[in-house]
Formats: structure tokens, C-alpha cells, sequence
């Protein structure tokens, strides 16, 4: 990925639903292009926030495992 | 994406259902929906000033040591508190209306609600208007 992270949200050990909330609300506060980073432990959370970003038409450029933590990186 | 919209319904006070709004709430918003919930009856106990500490479980309550269990649980797991719920669904742009034919019948007036959280007063023709174009609506 050559896109540089402009944001990143710390949603580790946090459960159902704040993950997903938490990405609704870095969009609202992104502009056009950024480049958010969400870093978790939830499990359906990693499941479920490509759901939201597909609905949300955000184009996920990474995802993937960093030992415990999961990360999801898009563009808004 | 098209505009989506959910509205929801909240006529009980318990606390696990009012969570279960709030989640709900959230996820929707979460996925672009518009939100809009309408407490009516025992819900709005809840938008009362502490009102979200004196809900009751809609089952094993026992005189509120279950809310208490459940609140320690609620902690040990992460779990995002009532307020902060609420307070979220807020941020992401959700509307809440009390209804003010129920606050009449249960006595509440509007110093009693939490200015932070409710956004219009109205009766069923304001909710129903609200729901000519939802995609979802609720009632819990």
C-alpha cells in the first residue's frame, strides 16, 4: 500500500458496537481522500466493518493480522 | 448509496431493551442509514436526567442487582455504557423524538428530559411522517 494513513483509530479490547461506530465517525470527520487506519481485537468487528465500508462505497486499499490485532486500512 | 433510513419505536424502559435500541441506533448509522427513535410510555424514563441509571432489567432484575451484575459485566467485557451509547448515536447524527402525549400521561415535562439527547417533541403523526420513507422500523 503506497497510500499514507492520514488517520489511524485505536479500537482495541473494545467490543460490539464501538468499533463500527468509531469508523462511522472518523469518516464524518474525514475529508475526501484521507486514508484511515482501525486497529481491533473484536472479531465480528473485522467482519463487519468491510460490510459498512462496501455500504458506504469506501474503498478498502488493506486489511490483514499484526499479532493480535487486526487492521483495516480505506480511503474515504 | 442511496439514502437509507431506520425508525424506531422505544416503549419500554428496561434497560437491555433500551441498549438494544441504542445499538441498534448505532449500527444503522454505522451503514449510512438515517436514524430516527421515538420513546414513548416507559422509554421515557430513560431520557430522564439519570434516567438511564434507574432502568431496570426486563428480567431478573431482582430489585436492581441484576442491572448491577450486568454492569459489572458490561465493564469487564468492554462494553460500551447506556450514556455513551446514546451519546454516540448522537455524534453519528441520530434523531430522537419524545413523545409529548405519553409525557402528559406519565407526568414528565420537558425540564425533566435530557436536553443533550432529545431533539424534537411530538406524537404518533410525527413519527409516522418520519416513517413514510424508512427502509426499517422497529418497535421495541
Amino acid at each position: 500500500m503506497n497510500k499514507t494513513v492520514s488517520r489511524t483509530v485505536d479500537c482495541i479490547s473494545e467490543n460490539c458496537p464501538m468499533p463500527l461506530i468509531k469508523t462511522r465517525a472518523a469518516i464524518l470527520d474525514a475529508e475526501k481522500g484521507d486514508v484511515i487506519k482501525i486497529i481491533g481485537t473484536h472479531p465480528q468487528s473485522f467482519e463487519e466493518i468491510p460490510m459498512a465500508l462496501e455500504v458506504l462505497e469506501k474503498n478498502i486499499l488493506e486489511k490483514g493480522q499484526e499479532k493480535e490485532n487486526w487492521y483495516i486500512t480505506f480511503e474515504v | 448509496m442511496e439514502d437509507k433510513k431506520a425508525t424506531l419505536v422505544v416503549h419500554s424502559g428496561d434497560f437491555d431493551k433500551i441498549m438494544s435500541a441504542f445499538i441498534l441506533g448505532n449500527g444503522f448509522l454505522s451503514m449510512g442509514f438515517s436514524v430516527t427513535i421515538f420513546f414513548t410510555f416507559w422509554g421515557l424514563n430513560a431520557l430522564k436526567i439519570k434516567g438511564f441509571n434507574k432502568a431496570p432489567l426486563s428480567r431478573m432484575n431482582f430489585f436492581g442487582l441484576g442491572r448491577y451484575i450486568i454492569k459489572k459485566k458490561m465493564k469487564k467485557y468492554n462494553v460500551a455504557s447506556l450514556n455513551d451509547l446514546a451519546v454516540n448515536l448522537k455524534k453519528l447524527g441520530g434523531k430522537i423524538i419524545a413523545c409529548t402525549m405519553t409525557m402528559e400521561l406519565m407526568g414528565i415535562r420537558e425540564e425533566d428530559l435530557r436536553t443533550d439527547l432529545v431533539d424534537e417533541y411530538g406524537t404518533v403523526g410525527k413519527y409516522c411522517y418520519e416513517s413514510k420513507d424508512a427502509d426499517v422500523a422497529l418497535f421495541i
